[in-house]
């Protein structure tokens, strides 16, 4: 009896001793060095593997930081300049801070703006819409309002306001990583600078149509008047294919573009609301009307 | 048994309700949007502006390149602007809009009904001819007819093949084109065939047109060498590569040409265009055009000058029935639903559907039960829901090597899917962004 | 006026759903049903229709309350999973086990791979094995075909042909001094025998499977196949050795095959979507059930051969490819 129970054990441990060696020969021979700064970088970035550098996840992100000679272009928008200095600390190398950006969605064309002429009934893609004709208005530029931002935000910062059919970003969420950006076929997203209480000004209109055809496919488009661009005192705006755009590294957001414009299309946001001044009043109502739009929902006559 | 091409295929239902209706030639519009590019190709180059006359005939923009056609005045008048306005495509492009006064045709064109036979023309000249008459691919393609007609050194055609097929529900103009045209439509051919230098014509016709196939195999017994091929009815045999491998059994190689199993493939109506180009000189202005749907009141074949609105051939059939939901350009599986009715007429349009708003609805889509049905329908062996997946996921490389540019967009995949998921749509896309890569790679 | 629609094409679509496909296969099984209640009686009717509600009340309690989707009951895959199960159970199991299969079938077989579409195994047949595996003496103890004459405990059970030859072939009689003790061929062709509920019918079986070929509903490849392939293996080894191994048309007709190869292996979900996947997964079940038949320990093996190869379905999906147009040129 006892002599079974010896043969066991020494079978067994014999097995587990030929197998413990095998397993340690093959790990040393396959062994992939890998720097050890690759796991300490890593830890630091965000681990949310959007591909806002440019790269398939923080890891790929982590191994090119580690080669890199010094970071120049490579950014990660997500964990913004303390994450990238951290990283660089770790590395011996230096950090290019980078002014932070948050997406804009420039398209003001709600449904009571943009008057609806057609109704899309393929597959729910931004994308294939796109390809398929220029969109349910007289619009060939504007949102399509199919939501493919939305899919593509891994961040949840990005959301269709039914009221609108737009979509609108929640700036504390936005981490700028241009997912949307990219997913976004009439490229209407731009990542902005932020100002400080995420004030903007922008020009929410991509319509590049004569102003008459655009202002008849939409009330509040830009029609490349040039009011706003003859009025900046900071020569920050320039209007090219009867559009308007508002360089933000120049703009020191004075607001004079915002009243001086006649369709309404360009934005302020985040302002606090304006003195009575001799403003036309529509144009106020619209401002205070944006003001609170983070708040609360706009009230439309009709729904989309 | 008849002929038909072996893998995959779909059998919607005919509806081919306007096949008893004679063509009739609609009367003139009032105004006219020309689009300059009616073709696959570069655009055309308008060569009018604001304020010219122009006849009947002709050219207001000219050919921009090889693969390019020239484009011509349907009508005689005033051209009012030269301006981007909604065309078939979706999107606002440049036309040229003409106001019609009277009918002045260039002297040029023989507009007596006499048939000429007699083909004195060499080949070369018929192939400049149908260059310079703007003729291009009109089953719906719009490839440009002088192109297939310019056959590259080191490539021999064996055979013409004629593409009588029209396997689309509801369209019937080439049907009526060759019951009513057909003694004009086969020295089309032989004018083709001269062209190419083959002594062998196949006209491919699909068995649902008996009275066509009856007229056309009438005619063509007067000559050697112009057979007519009654084909099973199957979507879609009007393809290029279903049709050969239909009627004469060859199967083009992925990325390849009819060119290279030593065929060329036109359409009927081309023929008939051809005829009309080289014996009568008269450029491509005018088609055949379908307009039917299950709620018109008159669903008619008209022959209309390209330009006309679409609202006017709809009226002409009968009005705008109520509750429409969908007029398309084409047919109902590979035609394009139109954005507004204003848009014109090209040579490209082959049919005008209306359906209503019951009939044209997608139904929702449920999870895939992966029956393999869109694997089975497919003419071209591929493998829809995959490749819908890879376009959905962008995942490009692979989408490649699945060989996604090989679909033809037939649409059989979406029309068979029981779990009605726009397969089509995801790969139509898929297809575009592999193409893109694939040409910046060049 | 309406406003247009706007959509890429095509703009018809065949008449074809997921609801029509399932209950055409439901509508196939129905006289393969109805053979059961005559040999089985009541017992055939409770056993489905618990099977059938279990699994639909099942689905639609996960759908609603743990996905928080909403419920697509209508189409009758659901339905279409209970019914199968009820056809690869003893007619007199307890209803609280076939509840149970239900939820085995539909929670953890279907529903937790993401619901229709994604399952990789056979759902009615991991909640069969299931019950096997868990309580063999209920699912092996079948009743005989007595009709509605007994219903409940008194039922008489016996074994299945196929379980009656292994047993007398391991205890070293011949396959013919076997074949005197088992019901004729035309009894087992038109399902006089002891067995799971749904299995015994092979003539209403294959009624059905030709009605659904017709209907397009399944291509004839996979039953064809499979069938073929078993026929194939055992007529040989029946050849070899006729006293050993029983012949191919026994084979055939008794046990789970024709019920397996036209109903479970044809499984959208679980099968490959080629042709030439279909066959090599056909051959696969084929062979993998003989051998468990003749060499296994189990008297039937269709259960464990489709779910066996059911796991190489998406490598086959991978490899095998369907063949591309353009593939074969002719210069004619």
């Amino acid at each position: 009896m006892s002599q079974i129970v010896l043969f066991t054990l020494i079978t067994l441990s014999a097995v587990g001793a030929l197998a413990a060696l095998i397993l340690y020969v093959v790990a040393q021979k396959f062994k992939v060095y890998e720097d050890p700064r690759i796991d300490q970088v890593e830890e630091i970035l965000p681990a949310a593997n959007c591909g806002g550098c440019g790269f398939a996840g923080c890891r790929n992100f982590a191994e090119a930081l580690v080669k890199a000679d010094d970071f120049g272009s490579l950014y990660c928008p997500v964990g913004g300049n303390d994450c990238m200095e951290q990283a660089a600390s770790i590395l011996g190398k230096e950090a290019v801070a980078v002014e932070p950006t948050v997406a804009v969605v420039r398209c003001a064309g709600s449904c009571d703006k943009r008057p609806v002429q057609n109704k899309y009934d393929g597959a729910k893609s931004c994308s294939i819409a796109s390809a398929t004709y220029q969109g349910e208005t007289g619009c060939q530029y504007g949102c399509l309002g199919l939501g493919e931002c939305v899919d593509a935000c891994t961040f949840d910062a990005i959301h269709m306001n039914p009221e609108t059919g737009l979509p609108e970003v929640v700036d504390d969420k936005c981490t700028a990583c241009g997912a949307c950006v990219e997913a976004c076929p009439n490229d209407i997203i731009e990542l902005r600078k932020k100002a400080k209480k995420d004030r903007k000004i922008y020009v929410s209109c991509v319509n590049k149509d004569k102003g008459a055809v655009a202002k008849k496919a939409c009330e509040v488009a830009c029609i490349g008047c040039k009011k706003c661009q003859k009025i900046c005192p900071f020569d920050a705006i320039t209007v090219e294919n009867f559009l308007a755009y508002i360089d933000p590294e120049k703009c020191k957001l004075c607001r004079k573009c915002v009243l001086e414009c006649p369709t309404s299309a360009i934005q302020e946001i985040n302002f606090p609301p304006r003195k009575e001044k001799k403003a036309p009043a529509e144009t106020a109502t619209n401002a205070e009307k944006k003001d609170n739009n983070s708040s609360e929902p706009e009230k439309k006559e009709e729904s989309c | 048994m008849l002929k038909t091409f072996a893998k995959g295929g779909v059998h919607p239902a005919e509806n081919k309700l306007s096949a008893k209706s004679a063509i009739e030639v609609l009367p003139l519009p009032k105004k006219v949007v020309i689009p300059i590019a009616q073709h696959i190709g570069a655009p055309a180059k308008p060569l009018v502006k604001k304020g010219d006359e122009v006849k009947v005939g002709q050219v207001i923009a000219e050919s921009g390149g090889f693969v390019s056609a020239n484009i011509h005045s349907s009508v005689s008048g005033k051209v009012t602007k030269v301006d981007n306005v909604i065309d078939s495509s979706g999107y606002p492009r440049m036309s040229v809009l003409i106001d019609v006064d009277g009918d002045e045709w260039l002297e040029t064109i023989d507009r007596s009904d006499n048939l000429v036979t007699d083909i004195s023309m060499s080949a070369e000249d018929i192939v400049k001819r149908v260059m310079e008459s703007g003729i291009v691919g009109l089953g719906g393609a719009t490839f440009p007819s002088h192109v297939k007609l310019s056959v590259p050194k080191g490539k021999t055609v064996e055979v013409l093949v004629l593409n009588g097929v029209e396997c689309e529900p509801y369209l019937t103009s080439d049907d009526r084109l060759m019951l009513e045209k057909a003694e004009e439509m086969i020295v089309g051919v032989r004018i083709l065939m001269k062209a190419l230098n083959v002594s062998r014509a196949i006209i491919g016709i699909e068995n649902n047109k008996p009275e066509s196939i009856k007229s056309v195999t009438k005619v063509a017994s007067r000559y050697t060498g112009i057979e007519v091929a009654p084909l099973k009815v199957k979507y879609p045999q009007g393809g290029e590569k279903q049709l050969l491998k239909a009627a004469i059994k060859r199967e083009v190689p992925s990325g390849a040409l009819p060119l290279d199993v030593g065929a060329v493939v036109h359409n009927v109506g081309t023929a008939f265009a051809v005829y009309e180009a080289v014996q009568k000189n008269k450029p491509l202005f005018e088609r055949v055009v379908t307009v039917t749907g299950k709620k018109l009141s008159k669903p008619s074949n008209f022959m209309v000058r390209v330009g006309t609105p679409v609202n006017q051939l709809i009226d002409a059939a009968g009005g705008l029935p109520e509750n429409t939901g969908k007029v398309i350009n084409g047919g109902p599986m590979m035609g394009k639903a139109l954005n507004s009715l204003d848009v014109a007429v090209t040579k490209g349009t082959s049919g005008l559907v209306i359906m209503d708003d019951t009939e044209s609805v997608r139904r929702a889509e449920s999870n895939c039960i992966k029956c393999a049905k869109c694997v089975d329908v497919c003419p071209m062996g591929l493998e829809p829901h995959l490749l819908s997946k890879l376009a959905k996921k962008q995942i490009h490389d692979k989408l490649e090597t699945e060989r996604v540019m090989d679909c033809m967009e037939c649409g059989s995949c979406s029309f068979e899917c029981p779990a009605s998921i726009p397969l089509l749509d995801y790969i139509r896309l898929g297809k575009n962004r592999v193409g893109q890569i694939m040409r910046a790679r060049k | 006026m309406n406003l247009l629609k706007i959509a890429p094409s095509p703009h018809v679509f065949g008449k074809k759903s997921t609801k029509s496909l399932m209950s055409g296969v439901i509508l196939a099984l129905l006289p393969a049903w109805a053979a059961s209640v005559y040999y089985f009686g009541w017992g055939a009717i409770v056993i489905s229709l618990a099977a059938v509600a279990s699994c639909m009340v099942f689905e639609y309690l996960i759908q609603r309350y743990l996905m928080k989707q909403e419920p697509t009951l209508t189409d009758g895959s659901a339905a279409l999973t209970g019914l199968l199960l009820a056809f690869n159970l003893p007619s007199n199991l307890p209803i609280w086990m076939v509840v149970l299969g239900s939820l085995v079938a539909i929670g953890v077989a279907k529903m937790s791979f993401g619901g229709l579409g994604n399952n990789p195994f056979n759902p009615a047949l991991v909640g069969r094995v299931f019950l096997l595996i868990s309580f063999p003496v209920q699912m092996t103890s079948w009743p005989l075909p007595t009709g509605f004459t007994t219903s409940g405990a008194d039922v008489v059970t016996g074994a299945t042909p196929l379980a009656i030859m292994k047993e007398g072939l391991k205890g070293g009689e011949t396959v013919s001094a076997m074949m005197d003790k088992i019901p004729s061929h035309m009894e087992l062709f038109y399902g006089h025998m002891g067995g799971s509920m749904g299995e015994i019918a092979a003539l209403l079986l294959i009624i059905g499977g030709i009605y659904m070929i017709a209907r397009k509903i399944i291509t004839w490849h996979i039953p064809v196949i499979l069938l073929g392939t078993i026929a194939a293996f055992t007529g040989i080894l029946h050849a070899v050795n006729p006293e050993a191994y029983a012949g191919p048309l026994f084979h055939l007709l008794t046990g789970g095959v024709m019920l397996g190869a036209i109903y479970m292996a044809t499984d959208y979900v679980t099968s490959p979507m080629s042709k030439k996947g279909m066959a090599i997964f056909a051959i696969g079940i084929g062979v993998i059930t003989v051998v468990i038949r003749v060499f296994g320990a189990y008297p039937e093996g269709i259960s464990f051969a489709i779910l066996i190869m059911n796991a190489f379905v998406p490598l086959i999906n991978q490899y095998i490819k369907p063949k591309r147009f353009g593939e074969e040129v002719k210069h004619g």
